[in-house]
Protein backbone atom coordinates (compact mmCIF):
# COMPACT_ATOMS: atom_id res chain seq x y z
CA UNK A 1 0.00 0.00 0.00
CA UNK A 2 1.49 3.33 -0.91
CA UNK A 3 2.01 5.84 0.78
CA UNK A 4 2.51 4.30 4.05
CA UNK A 5 -0.41 2.91 6.48
CA UNK A 6 -1.37 5.68 8.60
CA UNK A 7 -1.18 2.80 11.43
CA UNK A 8 2.45 2.40 11.15
CA UNK A 9 3.17 6.06 12.05
CA UNK A 10 4.16 8.05 14.85
CA UNK A 11 0.64 8.86 17.15
CA UNK A 12 1.33 12.17 17.07
CA UNK A 13 1.01 12.16 12.95
CA UNK A 14 -1.95 9.93 13.61
CA UNK A 15 -4.17 12.33 15.35
CA UNK A 16 -2.94 14.96 12.69
CA UNK A 17 -4.42 13.74 9.85
CA UNK A 18 -7.58 12.55 11.91
CA UNK A 19 -7.82 16.77 12.12
CA UNK A 20 -6.39 17.29 8.96
CA UNK A 21 -8.98 15.67 6.54
CA UNK A 22 -11.94 17.11 7.62
CA UNK A 23 -10.61 19.86 7.87
CA UNK A 24 -9.55 19.52 3.96
CA UNK A 25 -12.63 18.80 3.04
CA UNK A 26 -14.24 21.65 4.54
CA UNK A 27 -12.14 23.99 2.56
CA UNK A 28 -12.60 21.98 -0.49
CA UNK A 29 -16.47 22.30 -0.09
CA UNK A 30 -16.27 25.64 1.03
CA UNK A 31 -17.81 27.09 -2.03
CA UNK A 32 -20.88 24.66 -1.84
CA UNK A 33 -20.84 25.38 1.95
CA UNK A 34 -21.22 28.99 1.18
CA UNK A 35 -24.46 28.35 -1.17
CA UNK A 36 -25.82 26.09 1.49
CA UNK A 37 -26.06 29.05 3.81
CA UNK A 38 -27.34 31.17 1.72
CA UNK A 39 -30.02 29.32 0.84
CA UNK A 40 -31.28 29.19 4.65
CA UNK A 41 -31.24 32.97 5.39
CA UNK A 42 -33.58 35.33 5.36
CA UNK A 43 -33.91 38.38 2.41
CA UNK A 44 -33.55 40.43 5.13
CA UNK A 45 -29.97 39.30 5.64
CA UNK A 46 -28.49 40.25 1.85
CA UNK A 47 -30.20 43.96 1.99
CA UNK A 48 -28.20 44.81 5.46
CA UNK A 49 -24.55 43.30 4.31
CA UNK A 50 -24.86 40.34 6.61
CA UNK A 51 -23.70 38.08 4.11
CA UNK A 52 -21.73 35.96 6.43
CA UNK A 53 -22.51 36.26 10.15
CA UNK A 54 -25.08 34.17 11.51
CA UNK A 55 -28.64 34.29 9.56
CA UNK A 56 -30.95 36.56 11.41
CA UNK A 57 -33.58 33.92 11.24
CA UNK A 58 -33.30 30.51 9.89
CA UNK A 59 -35.76 30.61 6.70
CA UNK A 60 -34.76 27.68 5.19
CA UNK A 61 -38.67 26.15 4.89
CA UNK A 62 -39.95 29.05 3.28
CA UNK A 63 -36.94 29.69 1.14
CA UNK A 64 -37.32 26.06 -0.36
CA UNK A 65 -41.32 26.60 -0.21
CA UNK A 66 -41.04 29.58 -2.18
CA UNK A 67 -38.60 27.50 -5.12
CA UNK A 68 -40.89 24.78 -4.40
CA UNK A 69 -44.52 26.05 -5.30
CA UNK A 70 -44.01 29.62 -6.21
CA UNK A 71 -41.83 28.64 -9.54
CA UNK A 72 -41.84 26.96 -12.36
CA UNK A 73 -38.98 24.43 -10.77
CA UNK A 74 -41.24 21.41 -10.22
CA UNK A 75 -41.75 21.84 -13.65
CA UNK A 76 -38.31 22.04 -14.59
CA UNK A 77 -37.59 19.18 -12.44
CA UNK A 78 -40.16 17.20 -13.83
CA UNK A 79 -39.01 17.78 -17.59
CA UNK A 80 -35.41 16.54 -16.46
CA UNK A 81 -36.70 13.61 -15.22
CA UNK A 82 -38.63 13.05 -18.46
CA UNK A 83 -35.65 13.87 -20.33
CA UNK A 84 -33.32 11.82 -18.44
CA UNK A 85 -35.00 8.43 -17.75
CA UNK A 86 -36.06 7.64 -21.65
CA UNK A 87 -32.26 8.39 -22.38
CA UNK A 88 -30.94 6.14 -19.92
CA UNK A 89 -33.18 3.46 -21.25
CA UNK A 90 -32.72 3.89 -24.70
CA UNK A 91 -28.86 4.42 -24.73
CA UNK A 92 -28.28 1.24 -22.15
CA UNK A 93 -30.87 -0.84 -24.64
CA UNK A 94 -29.14 0.32 -27.74
CA UNK A 95 -25.44 -0.20 -26.11
CA UNK A 96 -26.01 -3.77 -25.19
CA UNK A 97 -26.83 -4.88 -28.95
CA UNK A 98 -24.25 -3.02 -29.87
CA UNK A 99 -21.72 -3.62 -27.53
CA UNK A 100 -22.68 -7.65 -27.81
CA UNK A 101 -22.16 -7.16 -31.57
CA UNK A 102 -18.77 -5.81 -31.28
CA UNK A 103 -17.07 -7.62 -28.39
CA UNK A 104 -18.44 -11.17 -29.39
CA UNK A 105 -18.08 -11.71 -33.61
CA UNK A 106 -15.00 -11.39 -35.18
CA UNK A 107 -15.87 -9.82 -38.84
CA UNK A 108 -13.93 -7.50 -41.36
CA UNK A 109 -14.75 -3.69 -40.10
CA UNK A 110 -15.24 -4.40 -36.48
CA UNK A 111 -12.68 -2.82 -34.89
CA UNK A 112 -13.66 0.30 -37.98
CA UNK A 113 -16.98 0.45 -36.20
CA UNK A 114 -16.10 0.18 -32.97
CA UNK A 115 -13.46 3.45 -33.34
CA UNK A 116 -16.05 5.51 -35.07
CA UNK A 117 -18.40 4.92 -31.66
CA UNK A 118 -15.56 5.49 -29.69
CA UNK A 119 -14.37 8.86 -31.81
CA UNK A 120 -17.85 9.87 -32.22
CA UNK A 121 -18.34 9.68 -28.37
CA UNK A 122 -15.10 12.24 -28.08
CA UNK A 123 -16.30 15.19 -31.00
CA UNK A 124 -17.24 18.68 -29.58
CA UNK A 125 -20.60 19.14 -29.76
CA UNK A 126 -20.29 22.59 -31.55
CA UNK A 127 -19.48 20.60 -35.15
CA UNK A 128 -23.15 18.97 -33.85
CA UNK A 129 -25.12 21.48 -33.51
CA UNK A 130 -26.17 23.81 -36.29
CA UNK A 131 -26.91 20.05 -38.66
CA UNK A 132 -28.91 18.41 -35.34
CA UNK A 133 -30.70 21.50 -34.63
CA UNK A 134 -32.24 21.76 -38.45
CA UNK A 135 -32.75 18.34 -38.06
CA UNK A 136 -35.03 18.32 -35.25
CA UNK A 137 -36.73 21.45 -36.54
CA UNK A 138 -37.38 19.31 -39.90
CA UNK A 139 -38.81 16.61 -37.82
CA UNK A 140 -41.17 18.94 -35.51
CA UNK A 141 -39.46 18.12 -32.48
CA UNK A 142 -37.48 21.52 -32.02
CA UNK A 143 -38.50 22.63 -28.03
CA UNK A 144 -39.85 19.01 -27.04
CA UNK A 145 -38.41 16.57 -24.17
CA UNK A 146 -38.54 13.68 -27.49
CA UNK A 147 -36.21 15.77 -29.96
CA UNK A 148 -33.42 16.18 -27.00
CA UNK A 149 -34.41 12.47 -25.95
CA UNK A 150 -33.53 11.31 -29.34
CA UNK A 151 -30.25 12.87 -30.25
CA UNK A 152 -29.11 12.04 -26.50
CA UNK A 153 -29.50 8.46 -27.17
CA UNK A 154 -27.74 8.30 -30.23
CA UNK A 155 -24.69 10.58 -28.94
CA UNK A 156 -24.67 8.40 -25.84
CA UNK A 157 -24.70 5.17 -27.60
CA UNK A 158 -21.10 6.13 -28.36
CA UNK A 159 -19.74 5.89 -24.91
CA UNK A 160 -22.51 3.19 -23.82
CA UNK A 161 -21.01 1.36 -26.93
CA UNK A 162 -17.23 1.47 -25.46
CA UNK A 163 -18.11 0.72 -22.16
CA UNK A 164 -20.10 -2.03 -22.99
CA UNK A 165 -18.02 -3.59 -25.33
CA UNK A 166 -15.03 -3.73 -23.43
CA UNK A 167 -16.99 -5.12 -20.35
CA UNK A 168 -18.15 -7.87 -22.51
CA UNK A 169 -14.81 -8.87 -23.78
CA UNK A 170 -13.55 -9.22 -20.49
CA UNK A 171 -16.62 -11.89 -19.71
CA UNK A 172 -15.35 -15.76 -20.19
CA UNK A 173 -15.68 -16.75 -24.02
CA UNK A 174 -16.01 -20.16 -23.48
CA UNK A 175 -19.73 -19.79 -21.98
CA UNK A 176 -20.98 -18.32 -25.10
CA UNK A 177 -18.86 -21.08 -27.55
CA UNK A 178 -20.71 -24.03 -25.45
CA UNK A 179 -23.76 -22.32 -25.80
CA UNK A 180 -23.13 -22.13 -29.82
CA UNK A 181 -22.06 -26.02 -29.57
CA UNK A 182 -25.40 -26.63 -28.05
CA UNK A 183 -26.81 -25.03 -31.20
CA UNK A 184 -28.49 -22.32 -29.42
CA UNK A 185 -29.78 -19.49 -31.54
CA UNK A 186 -27.55 -16.13 -31.38
CA UNK A 187 -30.30 -13.99 -30.31
CA UNK A 188 -31.09 -16.71 -27.16
CA UNK A 189 -27.02 -16.36 -26.08
CA UNK A 190 -27.70 -12.88 -25.80
CA UNK A 191 -30.79 -12.94 -23.98
CA UNK A 192 -30.40 -15.62 -21.55
CA UNK A 193 -26.30 -15.66 -20.97
CA UNK A 194 -24.72 -12.41 -22.06
CA UNK A 195 -27.05 -10.18 -20.67
CA UNK A 196 -27.66 -11.72 -17.05
CA UNK A 197 -23.90 -10.77 -16.83
CA UNK A 198 -24.20 -7.83 -18.28
CA UNK A 199 -25.87 -6.66 -15.39
CA UNK A 200 -23.23 -4.73 -13.07
CA UNK A 201 -22.30 -3.01 -16.59
CA UNK A 202 -26.19 -1.88 -17.14
CA UNK A 203 -26.27 -0.77 -13.25
CA UNK A 204 -22.72 1.64 -13.59
CA UNK A 205 -23.47 3.20 -17.03
CA UNK A 206 -27.38 4.12 -15.98
CA UNK A 207 -26.06 5.99 -13.18
CA UNK A 208 -23.39 7.15 -15.10
CA UNK A 209 -26.13 8.70 -18.09
CA UNK A 210 -28.11 9.09 -15.40
CA UNK A 211 -26.02 12.59 -14.29
CA UNK A 212 -24.36 13.48 -18.10
CA UNK A 213 -28.39 13.93 -19.10
CA UNK A 214 -29.26 15.38 -15.64
CA UNK A 215 -26.40 17.92 -15.58
CA UNK A 216 -26.69 18.52 -19.82
CA UNK A 217 -26.83 22.04 -20.63
CA UNK A 218 -25.82 22.82 -24.35
CA UNK A 219 -28.20 20.49 -25.62
CA UNK A 220 -31.11 21.84 -23.44
CA UNK A 221 -30.57 25.69 -24.54
CA UNK A 222 -29.69 24.63 -28.52
CA UNK A 223 -32.96 22.36 -29.00
CA UNK A 224 -35.60 23.82 -26.39
CA UNK A 225 -36.43 27.20 -25.11
CA UNK A 226 -39.55 27.00 -22.83
CA UNK A 227 -40.56 26.08 -19.89
CA UNK A 228 -42.98 23.51 -21.17
CA UNK A 229 -39.79 21.06 -21.81
CA UNK A 230 -36.55 22.75 -20.68
CA UNK A 231 -34.90 20.69 -18.15
CA UNK A 232 -33.49 22.33 -14.90
CA UNK A 233 -29.79 22.98 -15.79
CA UNK A 234 -31.50 25.29 -18.45
CA UNK A 235 -34.33 26.03 -16.05
CA UNK A 236 -32.32 27.72 -13.61
CA UNK A 237 -31.10 30.57 -15.84
CA UNK A 238 -34.49 31.63 -16.11
CA UNK A 239 -35.24 30.94 -12.65
CA UNK A 240 -32.51 32.90 -11.96
CA UNK A 241 -33.39 35.78 -14.38
CA UNK A 242 -36.77 35.84 -12.11
CA UNK A 243 -35.47 36.60 -8.87
CA UNK A 244 -32.27 38.27 -9.99
CA UNK A 245 -30.41 39.26 -6.60
CA UNK A 246 -32.70 37.37 -4.57
CA UNK A 247 -29.67 35.54 -3.72
CA UNK A 248 -31.28 33.55 -0.89
CA UNK A 249 -33.69 31.76 -3.37
CA UNK A 250 -30.81 31.20 -5.97
CA UNK A 251 -29.17 29.40 -3.77
CA UNK A 252 -31.91 27.17 -3.26
CA UNK A 253 -32.80 26.91 -6.42
CA UNK A 254 -29.07 26.10 -7.39
CA UNK A 255 -29.04 23.04 -4.50
CA UNK A 256 -32.53 21.76 -5.72
CA UNK A 257 -31.63 21.33 -9.06
CA UNK A 258 -28.07 19.44 -8.12
CA UNK A 259 -29.34 17.72 -6.00
CA UNK A 260 -30.91 14.20 -7.82
CA UNK A 261 -27.38 13.11 -8.83
CA UNK A 262 -26.21 13.67 -5.95
CA UNK A 263 -28.75 11.31 -4.89
CA UNK A 264 -28.06 8.65 -6.90
CA UNK A 265 -24.45 8.59 -6.95
CA UNK A 266 -25.20 8.22 -3.00
CA UNK A 267 -27.14 5.05 -3.41
CA UNK A 268 -25.23 4.06 -6.05
CA UNK A 269 -22.06 4.93 -5.79
CA UNK A 270 -20.40 1.73 -6.07
CA UNK A 271 -21.75 1.18 -9.40
CA UNK A 272 -20.95 4.94 -9.96
CA UNK A 273 -17.14 4.52 -9.38
CA UNK A 274 -16.99 1.47 -11.04
CA UNK A 275 -18.28 3.06 -14.27
CA UNK A 276 -16.35 6.02 -13.74
CA UNK A 277 -12.90 4.56 -13.45
CA UNK A 278 -13.53 1.72 -16.38
CA UNK A 279 -10.38 1.37 -17.79
CA UNK A 280 -8.74 3.24 -15.11
CA UNK A 281 -6.66 -0.42 -14.10
CA UNK A 282 -5.71 -3.47 -15.65
CA UNK B 1 -19.68 -5.39 -43.74
CA UNK B 2 -21.84 -7.74 -45.96
CA UNK B 3 -18.45 -10.36 -46.01
CA UNK B 4 -18.10 -10.93 -42.75
CA UNK B 5 -15.77 -13.51 -41.45
CA UNK B 6 -16.55 -16.64 -38.60
CA UNK B 7 -15.03 -16.26 -35.66
CA UNK B 8 -11.91 -19.25 -35.28
CA UNK B 9 -13.68 -20.45 -32.05
CA UNK B 10 -16.61 -21.50 -34.38
CA UNK B 11 -15.28 -24.13 -36.59
CA UNK B 12 -16.43 -26.63 -34.10
CA UNK B 13 -20.25 -25.39 -34.06
CA UNK B 14 -22.04 -28.68 -35.92
CA UNK B 15 -23.65 -28.05 -39.24
CA UNK B 16 -27.36 -28.56 -38.46
CA UNK B 17 -28.52 -28.20 -41.85
CA UNK B 18 -27.32 -31.59 -43.52
CA UNK B 19 -30.87 -32.85 -42.38
CA UNK B 20 -33.07 -29.76 -42.65
CA UNK B 21 -35.38 -28.33 -45.52
CA UNK B 22 -33.42 -25.89 -47.89
CA UNK B 23 -35.46 -23.02 -46.51
CA UNK B 24 -34.19 -22.34 -42.96
CA UNK B 25 -30.38 -23.59 -44.05
CA UNK B 26 -29.45 -20.50 -45.44
CA UNK B 27 -30.78 -18.76 -42.10
CA UNK B 28 -28.85 -21.24 -40.36
CA UNK B 29 -25.64 -21.20 -42.32
CA UNK B 30 -25.72 -17.30 -42.31
CA UNK B 31 -26.78 -16.46 -39.13
CA UNK B 32 -23.28 -15.87 -37.60
CA UNK B 33 -23.20 -13.01 -40.53
CA UNK B 34 -26.64 -12.25 -39.47
CA UNK B 35 -26.58 -12.12 -36.03
CA UNK B 36 -24.26 -8.61 -35.30
CA UNK B 37 -25.97 -7.00 -38.51
CA UNK B 38 -29.23 -7.09 -36.87
CA UNK B 39 -27.76 -6.89 -33.23
CA UNK B 40 -25.75 -3.37 -34.71
CA UNK B 41 -28.12 -1.83 -36.92
CA UNK B 42 -30.22 -0.05 -34.58
CA UNK B 43 -27.48 1.91 -32.83
CA UNK B 44 -24.98 2.62 -35.98
CA UNK B 45 -28.16 3.81 -38.09
CA UNK B 46 -28.91 6.28 -34.94
CA UNK B 47 -25.41 7.19 -34.36
CA UNK B 48 -25.01 7.56 -37.93
CA UNK B 49 -28.01 9.85 -38.49
CA UNK B 50 -27.48 11.82 -35.00
CA UNK B 51 -23.57 12.10 -34.94
CA UNK B 52 -21.12 11.08 -38.15
CA UNK B 53 -23.51 12.65 -40.83
CA UNK B 54 -24.04 16.35 -39.10
CA UNK B 55 -20.35 15.68 -38.61
CA UNK B 56 -20.14 15.95 -42.55
CA UNK B 57 -22.89 18.44 -42.84
CA UNK B 58 -20.66 20.76 -40.78
CA UNK B 59 -17.86 20.39 -42.78
CA UNK B 60 -20.04 21.22 -46.08
CA UNK B 61 -21.67 24.32 -44.63
CA UNK B 62 -18.72 26.24 -43.36
CA UNK B 63 -18.06 26.89 -46.85
CA UNK B 64 -21.57 28.51 -46.84
CA UNK B 65 -23.15 31.98 -45.89
CA UNK B 66 -26.53 31.22 -44.20
CA UNK B 67 -28.79 32.76 -42.08
CA UNK B 68 -30.83 29.37 -41.46
CA UNK B 69 -33.73 30.85 -42.88
CA UNK B 70 -32.83 31.27 -46.56
CA UNK B 71 -31.32 29.41 -49.45
CA UNK B 72 -27.17 28.71 -48.49
CA UNK B 73 -25.08 30.70 -50.70
CA UNK B 74 -21.76 28.85 -51.72
CA UNK B 75 -18.95 31.21 -50.39
CA UNK B 76 -16.09 28.48 -50.69
CA UNK B 77 -13.20 29.11 -48.30
CA UNK B 78 -14.57 32.99 -47.53
CA UNK B 79 -15.19 32.22 -44.12
CA UNK B 80 -11.93 30.68 -43.28
CA UNK B 81 -10.46 33.52 -44.70
CA UNK B 82 -12.66 35.66 -42.44
CA UNK B 83 -11.14 33.81 -39.15
CA UNK B 84 -7.93 34.81 -39.96
CA UNK B 85 -9.06 38.44 -39.64
CA UNK B 86 -11.14 38.16 -37.08
CA UNK B 87 -9.61 39.35 -33.53
CA UNK B 88 -12.78 37.47 -31.27
CA UNK B 89 -11.45 34.35 -32.98
CA UNK B 90 -7.64 34.43 -31.92
CA UNK B 91 -8.63 35.46 -28.32
CA UNK B 92 -10.96 32.61 -28.34
CA UNK B 93 -7.81 30.25 -29.94
CA UNK B 94 -5.89 31.49 -27.17
CA UNK B 95 -8.10 30.91 -24.29
CA UNK B 96 -8.95 27.28 -25.30
CA UNK B 97 -4.74 26.95 -25.43
CA UNK B 98 -5.13 28.20 -21.62
CA UNK B 99 -7.48 26.02 -20.62
CA UNK B 100 -6.14 22.50 -22.21
CA UNK B 101 -2.61 23.93 -20.57
CA UNK B 102 -3.96 24.83 -17.20
CA UNK B 103 -6.75 21.74 -16.98
CA UNK B 104 -4.30 19.49 -16.92
CA UNK B 105 -3.56 20.68 -13.46
CA UNK B 106 -6.15 18.42 -12.67
CA UNK B 107 -3.98 15.58 -13.29
CA UNK B 108 -1.31 16.27 -10.58
CA UNK B 109 -4.10 17.69 -8.07
CA UNK B 110 -6.05 14.24 -8.23
CA UNK B 111 -3.10 12.38 -7.74
CA UNK B 112 -2.53 14.43 -4.76
CA UNK B 113 -5.79 14.55 -3.10
CA UNK B 114 -6.02 10.91 -3.54
CA UNK B 115 -2.29 10.14 -1.84
CA UNK B 116 -3.73 11.69 0.69
CA UNK B 117 -6.81 9.85 0.63
CA UNK B 118 -5.47 6.99 0.69
CA UNK B 119 -5.40 5.58 4.03
CA UNK B 120 -7.54 3.50 6.41
CA UNK B 121 -8.95 5.43 9.15
CA UNK B 122 -12.49 5.43 10.52
CA UNK B 123 -15.01 6.80 7.79
CA UNK B 124 -12.32 7.75 5.11
CA UNK B 125 -15.12 5.73 2.85
CA UNK B 126 -17.60 8.68 3.40
CA UNK B 127 -14.54 11.70 3.14
CA UNK B 128 -13.86 10.31 -0.27
CA UNK B 129 -17.26 10.37 -1.20
CA UNK B 130 -17.65 13.96 -0.09
CA UNK B 131 -14.67 14.73 -1.76
CA UNK B 132 -15.80 13.47 -5.16
CA UNK B 133 -19.44 15.80 -4.51
CA UNK B 134 -18.38 18.71 -6.98
CA UNK B 135 -18.35 16.20 -10.46
CA UNK B 136 -21.60 14.74 -9.78
CA UNK B 137 -23.29 18.64 -9.48
CA UNK B 138 -23.96 19.71 -12.69
CA UNK B 139 -21.40 22.62 -14.39
CA UNK B 140 -24.40 25.00 -14.51
CA UNK B 141 -24.61 24.93 -10.64
CA UNK B 142 -20.88 24.90 -10.30
CA UNK B 143 -20.59 28.22 -12.40
CA UNK B 144 -22.92 30.02 -9.81
CA UNK B 145 -21.48 28.56 -6.97
CA UNK B 146 -18.05 30.00 -8.01
CA UNK B 147 -19.54 33.16 -9.56
CA UNK B 148 -21.35 34.15 -5.92
CA UNK B 149 -17.48 32.49 -4.78
CA UNK B 150 -15.71 35.37 -6.65
CA UNK B 151 -18.43 38.09 -6.06
CA UNK B 152 -16.80 41.47 -5.86
CA UNK B 153 -19.25 42.94 -2.63
CA UNK B 154 -19.80 39.65 -0.62
CA UNK B 155 -18.20 37.31 -2.59
CA UNK B 156 -16.03 34.72 -0.43
CA UNK B 157 -13.28 34.77 -2.06
CA UNK B 158 -12.94 38.48 -1.46
CA UNK B 159 -13.95 38.15 2.34
CA UNK B 160 -10.72 35.81 2.66
CA UNK B 161 -9.01 38.26 0.76
CA UNK B 162 -9.85 41.07 2.82
CA UNK B 163 -9.23 39.23 6.34
CA UNK B 164 -5.68 39.21 4.83
CA UNK B 165 -5.48 43.01 3.57
CA UNK B 166 -5.91 42.43 0.16
CA UNK B 167 -8.67 42.80 -2.79
CA UNK B 168 -11.12 43.62 -3.42
CA UNK B 169 -10.68 41.48 -6.76
CA UNK B 170 -13.35 41.13 -9.45
CA UNK B 171 -12.24 38.58 -10.87
CA UNK B 172 -14.99 37.97 -13.73
CA UNK B 173 -15.41 41.41 -14.27
CA UNK B 174 -11.38 41.76 -15.36
CA UNK B 175 -9.71 40.70 -18.97
CA UNK B 176 -6.53 39.62 -17.82
CA UNK B 177 -8.15 37.63 -15.12
CA UNK B 178 -11.65 36.05 -15.76
CA UNK B 179 -10.31 33.16 -17.88
CA UNK B 180 -8.30 31.66 -15.03
CA UNK B 181 -11.13 32.40 -12.77
CA UNK B 182 -13.49 30.12 -14.76
CA UNK B 183 -10.66 27.24 -15.31
CA UNK B 184 -10.33 27.71 -11.76
CA UNK B 185 -14.04 26.28 -11.31
CA UNK B 186 -14.05 24.22 -14.00
CA UNK B 187 -10.52 22.67 -12.16
CA UNK B 188 -12.79 21.90 -9.30
CA UNK B 189 -15.17 18.64 -9.93
CA UNK B 190 -12.21 17.73 -12.52
CA UNK B 191 -9.98 17.30 -9.97
CA UNK B 192 -12.37 15.78 -8.08
CA UNK B 193 -12.88 13.16 -10.92
CA UNK B 194 -9.18 12.50 -11.42
CA UNK B 195 -9.17 11.87 -7.43
CA UNK B 196 -11.60 8.83 -7.82
CA UNK B 197 -9.14 7.49 -11.16
CA UNK B 198 -6.23 7.86 -8.83
CA UNK B 199 -7.65 5.96 -5.78
CA UNK B 200 -9.39 3.32 -7.76
CA UNK B 201 -5.69 3.13 -9.80
CA UNK B 202 -3.77 3.16 -6.29
CA UNK B 203 -6.19 0.03 -4.48
CA UNK B 204 -4.46 -2.25 -8.14
CA UNK B 205 -1.07 -1.24 -7.13
CA UNK B 206 0.87 -4.52 -6.24
CA UNK B 207 1.86 -4.33 -2.86
CA UNK B 208 4.59 -6.97 -3.22
CA UNK B 209 6.33 -4.27 -5.63
CA UNK B 210 5.68 -1.97 -3.22
CA UNK B 211 7.59 -4.13 -0.51
CA UNK B 212 10.20 -4.90 -2.33
CA UNK B 213 10.64 -1.34 -3.33
CA UNK B 214 10.33 -0.09 0.62
CA UNK B 215 12.92 -3.10 1.66
CA UNK B 216 15.82 -1.65 -1.18
CA UNK B 217 15.52 1.44 0.63
CA UNK B 218 12.99 3.60 -1.76
CA UNK B 219 10.45 5.68 -0.23
CA UNK B 220 8.31 9.23 -0.38
CA UNK B 221 9.50 10.86 -3.44
CA UNK B 222 11.22 8.59 -5.40
CA UNK B 223 9.32 5.28 -4.51
CA UNK B 224 6.29 7.52 -5.73
CA UNK B 225 7.92 8.57 -9.12
CA UNK B 226 10.00 5.03 -9.96
CA UNK B 227 7.32 2.80 -8.84
CA UNK B 228 3.58 3.96 -8.16
CA UNK B 229 3.47 6.15 -11.05
CA UNK B 230 4.32 3.85 -13.54
CA UNK B 231 1.71 1.31 -12.09
CA UNK B 232 -0.80 3.89 -12.51
CA UNK B 233 -0.26 4.47 -16.15
CA UNK B 234 -3.93 3.10 -17.30
CA UNK B 235 -5.32 5.87 -14.45
CA UNK B 236 -3.46 8.86 -15.78
CA UNK B 237 -4.21 7.64 -19.50
CA UNK B 238 -8.22 8.02 -18.59
CA UNK B 239 -7.53 11.10 -16.35
CA UNK B 240 -5.41 12.50 -18.98
CA UNK B 241 -8.50 11.66 -22.04
CA UNK B 242 -11.36 12.84 -19.84
CA UNK B 243 -9.66 16.32 -19.05
CA UNK B 244 -8.50 17.60 -22.33
CA UNK B 245 -11.93 16.56 -23.46
CA UNK B 246 -13.42 18.90 -20.85
CA UNK B 247 -11.12 21.36 -21.62
CA UNK B 248 -12.00 21.68 -25.09
CA UNK B 249 -15.83 21.43 -24.33
CA UNK B 250 -15.29 23.81 -21.94
CA UNK B 251 -19.10 25.95 -22.51
CA UNK B 252 -21.47 25.48 -19.42
CA UNK B 253 -19.21 27.72 -17.23
CA UNK B 254 -18.16 30.30 -19.66
CA UNK B 255 -22.15 30.72 -20.45
CA UNK B 256 -22.91 30.94 -16.89
CA UNK B 257 -20.17 32.56 -15.18
CA UNK B 258 -19.85 35.24 -17.67
CA UNK B 259 -21.45 34.34 -20.75
CA UNK B 260 -17.79 35.25 -22.73
CA UNK B 261 -17.32 38.84 -21.32
CA UNK B 262 -16.21 41.11 -20.32
CA UNK B 263 -15.70 42.69 -23.63
CA UNK B 264 -15.23 39.05 -25.00
CA UNK B 265 -12.46 38.06 -23.49
CA UNK B 266 -13.18 34.91 -21.98
CA UNK B 267 -14.62 33.27 -24.71
CA UNK B 268 -13.59 30.03 -25.99
CA UNK B 269 -13.98 28.24 -29.49
CA UNK B 270 -16.77 26.36 -28.30
CA UNK B 271 -18.72 29.36 -26.85
CA UNK B 272 -17.65 31.68 -29.56
CA UNK B 273 -19.18 29.37 -32.11
CA UNK B 274 -22.70 29.14 -30.37
CA UNK B 275 -22.42 33.08 -30.20
CA UNK B 276 -21.90 33.26 -34.22
CA UNK B 277 -24.90 30.96 -34.64
CA UNK B 278 -27.64 30.99 -31.93
CA UNK B 279 -27.29 33.97 -30.09
CA UNK B 280 -28.88 37.75 -30.79
CA UNK B 281 -25.09 38.16 -32.54
CA UNK B 282 -26.78 37.32 -35.59
CA UNK B 283 -27.35 33.94 -37.33
CA UNK B 284 -24.32 33.16 -39.14
CA UNK B 285 -24.62 29.40 -39.61
CA UNK B 286 -21.81 28.97 -41.87
CA UNK B 287 -19.30 30.82 -40.12
CA UNK B 288 -20.19 29.42 -37.21
CA UNK B 289 -19.30 25.63 -38.70
CA UNK B 290 -16.17 26.78 -39.21
CA UNK B 291 -14.95 27.53 -36.17
CA UNK B 292 -16.57 24.27 -35.02
CA UNK B 293 -14.65 22.71 -37.87
CA UNK B 294 -11.65 24.58 -36.36
CA UNK B 295 -12.55 23.13 -32.62
CA UNK B 296 -13.42 19.74 -34.15
CA UNK B 297 -9.61 19.63 -36.32
CA UNK B 298 -7.89 20.47 -33.15
CA UNK B 299 -9.84 17.70 -31.03
CA UNK B 300 -9.21 15.26 -34.18
CA UNK B 301 -5.43 15.34 -33.09
CA UNK B 302 -6.14 14.32 -29.79
CA UNK B 303 -8.85 11.80 -31.02
CA UNK B 304 -6.64 10.25 -33.28
CA UNK B 305 -3.88 9.56 -30.26
CA UNK B 306 -6.39 8.49 -27.97
CA UNK B 307 -7.81 5.68 -31.10
CA UNK B 308 -3.74 4.93 -31.36
CA UNK B 309 -3.37 4.23 -27.70
CA UNK B 310 -6.79 1.72 -27.73
CA UNK B 311 -5.86 -0.24 -30.65
CA UNK B 312 -2.32 -0.44 -29.20
CA UNK B 313 -3.60 -2.19 -26.34
CA UNK B 314 -6.45 -3.94 -28.48
CA UNK B 315 -3.63 -6.07 -30.43
CA UNK B 316 -2.62 -7.38 -27.37
CA UNK B 317 -6.14 -8.63 -26.37
CA UNK B 318 -8.74 -11.63 -27.64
Amino acid sequence: MFPKPIQNSSRAWQTTYQALVPVALIMWLLPLIAVAIFSIKPEADFTTGNYWGIPSSFEGASNYGRVFFGSDMPRYLLNSVLITVPTVIGAVALSCMTGFALGVYKFRGNLLLFFMFVAGNFVPFQILMVPVRDLTLDMGLYNTKTGLVLFHIAFQTGFCTLFMRNFIRALPFELIEAARVEGVAEWRIFWFVVLPLMKPAIAALSVLIFTFIWNDYFWAVVLTQGAESQPVTAGITSFNAQYRAAYHLMSAGSIVAALPPVAMFFLMQRHFIAGLTLGAVK
Amino acid sequence: MAQMRLAPGNGSTPDPTSHRGPQDSWLRRNRQTLAPLLFLAPGVIFFLFYVIFPILQSFNLSFYRWDGLGEPQFIGMENYRELLDDRAFEVSLWNNLKWLLLYLLAIPAGLFIALFLNQTVTGIRLYKSLFFFPFVISQVVVGLVFSWFYDPTFGLLNQVLGWVGLGPLNVLGDPTLVTYGIIAAGLWPQTAYCMILYLTGLNAVDPEQVEAARLDGAKGAKMLWYVIIPQLRPATFVAFVVTIIGALRSFDLISIMTNGGPFGSSRVLSFYMFEKALSEYGFRMGYGAAIAVVLFLIMLCFIAYFLWSMYQDDKGGR
